[in-house]
């Protein structure tokens, strides 16, 4: 059957803020050592959150469930190291949002740590044949019970991507491997050094979906990270697709048009266009969760931007204070200005190094004074910039002006629904307004309905 | 509310190592494109200008320099005195009214008196702007209500006599504006004192639309050269200080409108000469662009330029002036609000449902 890849290779509009990848792409995949205590957050998804199962002071193990899912959307927590747990308290996300974590303080000695560690979570051997052995409904439920999320920052539980949907058929699995956000490199370090479970994962996702073609989408500017994945893929009917680079390419509604040339509607899902969409670490934790039985415990992310001294990719455990990466980062730097959990485009600052790293932290970017956004607001110009970069085509400052005047008429007549916080907007707003905050505030604004 | 980004910020110390930096939380995104500000853009804009009051400067001398500089000074007073009453802090860095001024001066003749150039520039800034709300909440282009009182006020002083001396060590000034001109021709021409064959010598020597490119003739202090609009206009653009779909739009529709009116005999001049005559580039490259009081969607700066193009083309034919760009850019500027409304762009993927 023909392609369904149309698309020619980007979208309309978008920006191009420096990338700034260089100070971590050439950092090999270091595996953190063992943190003194974690804190596992029981929501750090899309969805409900999880309910506790254990006592305080109870003895896990690596890989055993901490908080069970309540609800379709949902996905458990496990250990992300062997200990004992303490009692349960609340920590304040980078989005802003109070959750319970259980905090499990580390067992002197670990099985696994270091290179053994790696090889278990993302080395060996990753078969890309026989893999009709599973069923789609296996495949799916594992992917449940190993609590994967989107590992893109959406965090989206991936079992309910994966569960076929009759009403709504899908021809094309799309993996995101653009990482279109300055300074991160975690999704980079992954297939340069660690491509086979990428392989495995996306065509076990097709098994399960049932989708014609599996196409695996990257910025060029990491082609040497598409020859490699064109390389594990080899023999296998998965296609790898490099699209122009530009901001934000990796957002979903961007690659559906980039790739397969088509809108997803606004207010609904690539579903609606017959594609899934799924990160390509999302796509390596499937795998180990089908193949190995093994659950999400882990996850890359790089520790960059000027504010550190050493940037690196990090091999992580969930639930791991930021302290305790920055630290072996070498620290802040003496201009360090602003915590960004996430790509500086689209990231929450954090205020303390306390926050416990989530299933879907890609990064840490640590801004320095000098190239943080300036909060030196002026008036609208009304020049039109910020309609020039959308990648939805919106008005932005329509918008801003209407959600502060609260006239929320107004702002939908001008589609504030449609608005995915990007950032590109006020990133070009030669008058310094912080667009994107106040379309934040329309939306709460809103009447609710 | 939306607070600046020094409103939260943790301090904290660990026993051993140096004191860690104070970290501060604000909303994404982070990073902003530093070069472009509201000073640069204007800034930009007065680049552009460059080889227009160049051309003015070398063409009409002394008289361009008191004349622009007059106003650009006293919008500059007129902003601080403005700003001052209302009670906000003055703004005169931002450089907007320095770009009024040069607008306002550029468009007066050379022989206004100085107290039109006052007038207008008070006017220009005073009612334009500051009663608006300053910066950005205006609906008329404050350099053409400047221009558009005075001219009202002052017809006399502004009228196409007022373009001619003949008397005067400038040769340009000794001869009619070439619109000026036309328009006489046509009137001439339809009261029967002069002859079709008179006419021709004179339209021959008028067509040449060289002088006209380069800036050999009279007018105003911006609008003569249209060589030196286009270098500054393009620059502009490519810029993207001014929005190149205005430009497009007036350069399209007058030129369409003139070659259609030529070619029905309502005017003896090709669409090429009502392009490069008058203050047509001018408006469409300088004062069409203001960003504050045009359009924000691409098609709707279009539709804007499409308006202001061919309401000049009518005016230039059917009314009394030689020539209308400060009143069709007027018009369009009422209508604005409208053409946003009407060019409300489509969001990628549909229309968000509403909620009530």
């Amino acid at each position: 059957m023909t392609s369904t890849a149309t698309g020619r290779g980007t979208f309309a509009r978008g920006v191009h803020p420096p990338e700034r990848k260089h100070l971590a792409d050439q950092a090999p995949i270091e595996v953190l050592p063992t943190p003194p205590e974690v804190r596992i957050a029981l929501l750090q998804h899309l969805g409900a959150p999880c309910e506790p199962i254990l006592k305080p002071r109870t003895e896990v193990a690596l890989g055993d469930v901490v908080g069970q899912a309540k609800g379709f959307v949902c996905a458990p927590v496990h250990a992300s190291i062997a200990g004992t747990t303490g009692r349960n308290s609340v920590a304040t996300l980078p989005n802003g949002r109070h959750v319970a974590v259980v905090p499990i303080k580390a067992a002197k000695q670990q099985p696994l740590s270091g290179q053994a560690l790696f090889d278990d979570i993302l080395g060996g051997e990753w078969p890309t044949d026989g893999l009709d052995q599973y069923q789609p409904q296996t495949i799916a439920d594992a992917v449940r019970d190993a609590g994967i999320v989107g590992l893109g920052g959406a965090a989206f539980p991936t079992h309910v991507k994966l569960t076929r949907n009759p009403e709504k058929p899908i021809q094309t699995l799309l993996i995101n491997a653009c990482e279109c956000e300055p300074y991160l490199t975690s999704d980079y370090a992954l297939m340069m050094e660690s491509p086979a479970p990428i392989i495995t994962g996306a065509l076990l996702a097709q098994r399960a979906t049932g989708v014609h073609e599996v196409i695996i989408c990257l910025e060029d500017n990491k082609l040497d990270a598409a020859e490699r994945l064109r390389q594990a893929a080899r023999g296998t009917t998965v296609q790898i697709r490099i699209l122009k680079t530009k901001y934000p390419q990796g957002g979903e509604k961007q690659l559906t048009v980039a790739v397969l040339g088509k809108e997803v509607p606004t207010g609904g899902l690539p579903l609606d266009v017959g594609a899934v969409v799924l990160n390509v670490g999302t796509a390596a934790a499937v795998a180990r969760a089908v193949v190995r039985g093994k659950p999400l415990t882990h996850r890359i992310v790089t520790v960059s931007g000027r504010g550190v001294e050493h940037p690196k990719n990090l091999l992580v455990p969930i639930g791991a204070s930021y302290r305790t990466l920055v630290e072996y980062c070498g620290g802040l730097t003496a201009d360090a200005a602003r915590l960004v959990a996430g790509g500086p485009m689209m990231g929450f600052t954090i205020g303390s190094l306390e926050v416990p790293v989530t299933k879907g932290a890609s990064g840490l970017t640590v801004l320095t004074a000098d190239e943080v956004r300036k909060a030196e607001e002026t008036t609208c110009l009304r020049c039109g910039r910020c309609v020039d970069v959308c990648p939805l085509n919106l008005v932005a400052t329509k918008i801003a002006m209407a959600s502060k005047a609260n006239d929320m008429d107004l702002a939908q007549r001008y589609h504030i629904t449609a608005c995915m916080e990007c950032g590109c907007c006020a990133y070009v707003c030669p008058a310094g307004i912080p667009l994107v905050q106040l379309i934040r505030l329309g939306k709460v604004r809103l009447p609710k309905g | 509310m939306v607070e600046s980004d020094n409103s939260n910020s943790v301090e904290a110390s660990v026993a051993e190592a140096p004191p860690e930096p104070v970290l501060r939380v604000a909303p994404s995104p982070h990073l902003s494109k530093t070069a472009v500000t509201t000073r640069w853009m204007m800034s930009d804009v007065l680049l552009g200008l460059l080889p227009v009051l160049a051309m003015a400067v070398a063409i009409f001398r002394w008289y361009a320099v008191a004349q622009v500089g007059l106003c650009i000074l006293t919008c500059l007073a007129a902003e601080a005195l403005f700003t001052r009453m209302r009670g906000k802090p003055i703004t005169l860095s931002d450089g907007s009214a320095v770009v009024t001024g040069a607008i306002l001066g550029l468009s007066l003749p050379w022989s206004a008196p100085w107290h039109i150039a006052v007038i207008g520039s008070v006017v220009a800034i005073g009612l334009g702007k500051a009663a608006f709300g300053g910066l950005g909440y205006n609906i008329f282009n404050p350099a053409m209500v400047g221009r558009a009182f005075v001219m009202l006020s002052f017809a006399k002083e502004l009228g196409a006599s007022a373009y001619v001396s003949t008397q005067s060590q400038l040769t340009v000034v000794t001869q009619a504006t070439p619109l000026t001109a036309a328009k006489k021709l046509a009137a001439d021409l339809a009261a029967g004192t002069i002859t079709m064959g008179e006419a021709q010598v004179h339209l021959e020597s008028a067509r040449q639309l060289w002088p006209l490119f380069l800036g050999n003739v009279n007018g105003s202090l911006g609008e003569t050269s249209a060589l030196a609009v286009l270098i500054g206009g393009l620059y502009l653009c490519l810029r993207r200080s001014a929005s190149w779909e205005i430009p497009t739009g007036v350069i399209l529709s007058a030129f369409i409108l003139a070659g259609a009116a030529n070619l029905l005999g309502l005017t003896p001049f090709t669409a090429l000469y009502h392009l490069v005559s008058g203050s047509l580039l001018f408006g469409a490259f300088f004062i069409a662009t203001d960003p504050v009081t045009s359009p924000l969607s691409p098609r709707g700066k279009f539709t804007f330029g499409l308006g202001i193009g061919a309401l000049v083309v009518l005016l230039r034919l059917f009314s009394g002036y030689p020539e209308g760009v400060m009143f069709a850019v007027l018009l369009m500027n009422a209508v604005v609000p409208l053409l946003n409304q009407w060019t409300i762009p489509r969001p990628v993927g549909g229309p968000a449902p509403q909620r009530t």
